[in-house]
């Protein structure tokens, strides 16, 4: 998005209103993110007093993060976000990509059904499949394993949908020329369809990872022990074991999970917003 | 996406006239578009379709998890929810939830997105700041949210004391705890719309306002009131559905900081149906909640096609 010119062109000056008004909003938003960084630097007889000071008087960060990777298994939670998200996110792709290409620019029969099938997919959220899915992996012995994990949400109509309208914008004659170099369609999907299709790919990537690193209901239905928990999972584990109480140490932890998503967020803030916005329109 | 949604009026017959001579399938090809298509086929089928239709089923049946068969009972826990004060309750939540959280989240968002737009300063920095709920973990914000509100060591229960305020126990006071969860609610969506009312500023042509200033429409209020909302309409609508269908699916903070709790005062749907079908393992009953739950989205899904279709209007 190119930058537009301001409707009044604008002094410093007159425009200082504007900024102080959204800068202290701003500050007011980013409250829970303010005293949740400040709660889990100081000790326990600091918040309990509930003094409106920020920085802690004694700072107690080593014992209260020192105590959450003393009783989580912090990293196995995190390397278990980035497993059940890749792969997903893997799946996804695999399955949404080579179907989304055959809608978009093959002619065959029975596409007027697939594609019906599709649009069907969209309006069903996922949590309304939940139960009978709950049910086959309980019988087939898959409960708390990264398969029960991830395979429900490796088939997304949604990037189906995505990849098509996106391939159909791709010209026909680079398909062609590709089939008169001989290339066959899987070829072609990966090697002229995939390349051409990566500004789609990323946008849908980083919606789906968001999606899943955040997830909460499905992880919480079909894992119970930590060997297989989530983040979302994770801080939630603490919860119940510690108890409410300890609220530097819960802090710290709400701290070291979120912090790689809104990292990852802080360091490509454009394709985040772009991403989301205009795939995330289903939620 | 209205053009997608709505696939029956593009069939062949509209203009049988103009229409090209209709292509012949080649076999070829159709065996080459359904074997790239098996894997997505195979999924949709078996995780997607397949559990849709039994969830179906499953509503209306007493199916229990460990019983050896099940009867079907008909409308018999739909009738059965009719009487149940817990559901009952939910149903009322979950609307106060989405009838607090729709308005709050949209005003403030155009709001906030008026305010961005009024200069060039700041622009991708400030919808970066109101963006980040969105990528945030909700699970621990809502444990940042808990600290926040806490009654006694809360940081906004000590901010009220300065002022000679006794704050409630907003998270486990019956009175406070939806208006609590639907505030945190607000937060979470108020970036997600932002974005969505920036895309629809930065569409409106700039001539039209140089053309009202002409007109007479010298206050900031005329033009928002003859140029922006008029032409925002499209976009308000769109995210006024939106949010409404991300608002009904309300549970993870629900979950992490009330349990439904206090007395089921902040009971939604996804956590009674959670509840029933997962704590209680009453498979039937809760495939009935989530069949409920299914109607509300479609019917939200219906009036956002509609609306799409309005949108055209305004080109």
């Amino acid at each position: 998005m190119a930058e537009r010119e301001a409707p009044h062109d604008m002094s410093l000056w007159r425009d200082l209103p504007r900024l102080a008004v959204l800068t202290l909003l701003g500050l007011l938003l980013l409250m829970p993110y303010i005293w949740m960084v400040s709660a889990s630097l100081k000790p326990a007889d600091e918040i309990f007093r509930a003094s409106l000071a920020l920085l802690p008087e004694r700072l107690a960060a080593a014992q209260n993060y020192g105590r959450v990777f003393s009783l989580l298994p912090v990293a196995q939670y995190l390397w278990n976000g980035v497993i059940v998200c890749g792969g997903i996110l893997v799946f996804q792709l695999l399955f949404a990509i080579p179907a989304g290409y055959a809608l978009a620019k093959l002619n065959f029969r029975g596409r007027e059904l697939v594609f019906g099938a599709v649009m069907l997919g969209l309006l069903v959220p996922p949590h309304v499949p939940a139960l009978p899915l709950y049910l086959g992996f309980s019988s087939l012995g898959l409960l708390d394993t990264y398969t029960a994990l991830i395979a429900p949400s490796t088939i997304s109509v949604f990037a189906i949908f995505l990849f098509r309208q996106f391939f159909k914008s791709l010209p026909d004659d680079l398909i062609h020329a590709a089939r008169l170099d001989g290339m066959g369609e899987m070829a072609i999907v990966w090697r002229v369809v995939l390349p051409n299709a990566w500004p789609a790919a990323t946008a849908f990537a980083i919606f789906s990872v968001v999606a899943h690193w955040n997830d909460l209901f499905w992880p919480l239905i079909v894992v119970s022990t930590a060997e297989h928990a989530t983040p979302a999972l994770g801080v939630l584990f603490f919860r119940t074991t510690e108890g409410d109480d300890d609220f530097g140490a819960l802090m710290a932890a709400a701290v070291i999970m979120t912090a790689p998503l809104v990292a990852a967020f802080l360091l490509a803030q454009r394709r985040f917003v772009e991403g989301i916005a205009t795939t995330g329109l289903k939620g | 996406m209205s053009d997608a949604v709505l696939p029956p009026r593009l069939s062949p017959g509209l203009s049988p006239g103009l229409a090209p001579p209709r292509p012949r399938w080649r076999a070829g090809e159709t065996l080459t578009a359904w074997m790239l298509s098996l894997p997505a086929v195979l999924a949709y089928w078996v995780l997607l379709l397949l559990p849709t239709l039994a969830a179906v089923a499953l509503a209306f049946t007493d199916y229990e998890l460990g019983m050896d068969g099940f009867a079907w009972i008909g409308l018999g826990n739909f009738a059965e929810l009719m009487t149940d004060r817990g559901f009952l309750q939910a149903f009322r939540n979950t609307l106060f939830y989405v009838a607090v959280v729709t308005p709050g989240s949209i005003l403030g968002a155009l709001g906030l997105a008026l305010l961005i737009e009024g200069g060039t300063r700041g622009r991708t920095f400030f919808r970066a700041v109101f963006f980040l709920p969105v990528v945030s973990l909700t699970v621990a914000m809502a444990s940042a949210w808990q600290y926040l509100l806490h009654p006694t060591i809360g940081p906004l229960n000590a901010v009220l004391r300065q002022v000679g305020v006794e704050g409630p126990a907003w998270l486990s006071s019956s009175g406070t705890v939806m208006w609590a969860l639907a505030g945190i609610g607000i937060w979470e969506n108020l970036g997600f719309n932002l974005v969505l009312f920036l895309a629809g500023l930065t569409a409106i042509p700039r001539d039209l306002y140089a053309a009202a200033e002409v007109d007479g429409a010298r206050s900031a209020w005329s033009r928002f009131r003859l140029v922006t909302w008029p032409m925002l309409g499209p976009t308000t609508l769109f995210v006024l559905t939106i949010t409404m269908i991300r608002a009904v699916r309300v549970f993870d903070t629900v979950k992490v900081l009330t349990q439904g709790g206090p007395d089921r005062a902040s009971e939604v749907l996804l956590h009674t149906m959670y509840q029933e079908g997962f704590t209680y393992f009453r498979l039937g009953y809760s495939a009935a909640i989530t069949l409920v739950f299914l109607a509300i989205v479609l019917a939200l899904m219906w009036l956002q096609t509609r609306v799409l279709d309005k949108r055209v209007h305004y080109g």
